[in-house]
């Protein structure tokens, strides 16, 4: 079969990159959000900071097991 | 400790003699020559670092929450007022906020996980012994896998088998067409991907965090100029502005972590207790 195109050297990183797009979206959308209702509404601080830290989690994960995959299946 | 690091380091080949490329740390700085050996049954068990550490933190927060509460006081001293500050933060911030009235009975649970996990993430910032516990993957998992066996029989114990299952895998107000595609994907995103979340945030946090150190701290080492005097060159100025760099980084890295560390222990805490709340209200 004949190679229409090639990746070499460090796919692990390509994949972490293409892996981080997505989260880095969604965590940027989450603080941006969360200090703007923080802006509107001082007094729900906690609330808000404490759903903020949960989605923020929540979305984070999408990239970390990007970062992992690398080095449990191998480079 | 890697072995090519330490041939690396023996060689002590630096950018500007020559070098032997840069030894870039892998998987392998996570794992660790055995101390001791010992035999139960026919299993044998290895200590490793990160074992002994594991149980320092056990002897370092049990301690001090035993001293700062052996002698309670009513107007509390200055270690007891800190004990009671990280009390509250868990049962006020985490148990009531998340689960609610009934939060109280977990607070034990969330109350050890939290400072247990935090204490294991900060050995990744105390000299000599500088590795996360919970960078090694077998301990997040530990923990992950008591939160589940803790949520889901839980779940079934309050609110019955068929209708605990059907509150997490049918939610309300779909059509009904839809709970062909929902039940699949509710079933893997509430059983299986979030145990499996819930260790890797905790492990590939630590993991990422300890490998960015290693990096830089290796950088610093390896672009530092050992004959910037002796035979100066383009090369060695380089490096030492490099080796600077790299040092200042590693500082604020550190400082970094301190904040990633014990935010980690807080979302791993918050989401057990998110857990737990599913299984204490009905949806």
């Amino acid at each position: 079969m004949s190679l229409l195109a090639e990746v070499t050297g460090s796919l692990g990183s390509i994949g972490f990159g293409l892996a981080a797009i997505g989260p880095g979206i969604g965590v940027g959308i989450i603080f941006g959000q969360g200090v703007q209702a923080i802006a509107r509404q001082p007094e729900a601080y906690g609330v808000i900071r404490q759903n903020m830290i949960l989605g923020f989690a929540l979305t984070e994960a999408l990239a970390l097991i990007g970062f992992v995959a690398p080095f449990v299946f191998g480079a | 400790m890697s072995g090519e690091l330490l041939a690396a380091a023996a060689e002590s080949c630096h950018l500007s003699t020559g070098g032997c490329g840069f030894p870039a740390p892998g998987k392998e700085i996570f794992f660790f020559d055995e101390i001791a050996k010992f035999t139960i049954g026919t299993t044998e068990f290895a200590v490793t670092k990160p074992m002994i550490l594991l149980w320092m933190s056990v002897i370092v927060v049990v301690g001090f929450f035993v001293m700062a509460f052996r002698k309670a006081k009513v107007v509390p001293g200055r270690m007891q007022g800190l004990a009671e500050y990280g009390y509250f933060f868990v049962r006020d911030g985490i148990a009531r906020d998340t689960i609610g009235k009934e939060g109280d009975r977990f607070v034990p649970l969330l109350f050890s996980f939290f400072f247990f996990i935090w204490m294991n993430n900060l050995w990744g910032i105390i000299p000599f012994a500088q590795i996360p516990v919970t960078s090694k993957f077998a301990i997040p998992v530990a923990f992950a896998v008591i939160v589940y066996l803790a949520w889901v029989p839980l779940g079934v114990k309050r609110q019955g088998l068929v209708p605990f299952f059907k509150g997490m895998t049918m939610p309300r107000d779909v059509p009904k067409v839809m709970y062909v595609l929902l039940i699949p994907i509710e079933i893997l995103s509430n059983f299986i991907v979030r145990p499996f979340t819930h260790s890797v945030r905790l492990f590939a946090n630590m993991f990422a965090g300890h490998m960015l150190i290693a990096t830089f701290s290796i950088a610093a080492w390896y672009l530092f100029p050992t004959n910037l005097f002796s035979e100066p060159s383009a090369v060695a100025v380089l490096g030492l502005v490099g080796s600077a760099t790299s040092t200042v980084v590693t500082i604020a890295l550190t400082g970094f972590e301190m904040g990633i560390q014990a935010l980690q222990a807080y979302v791993f805490t918050l989401l057990a207790a998110v857990y737990l709340s599913d299984s204490v209200n009905a949806h």
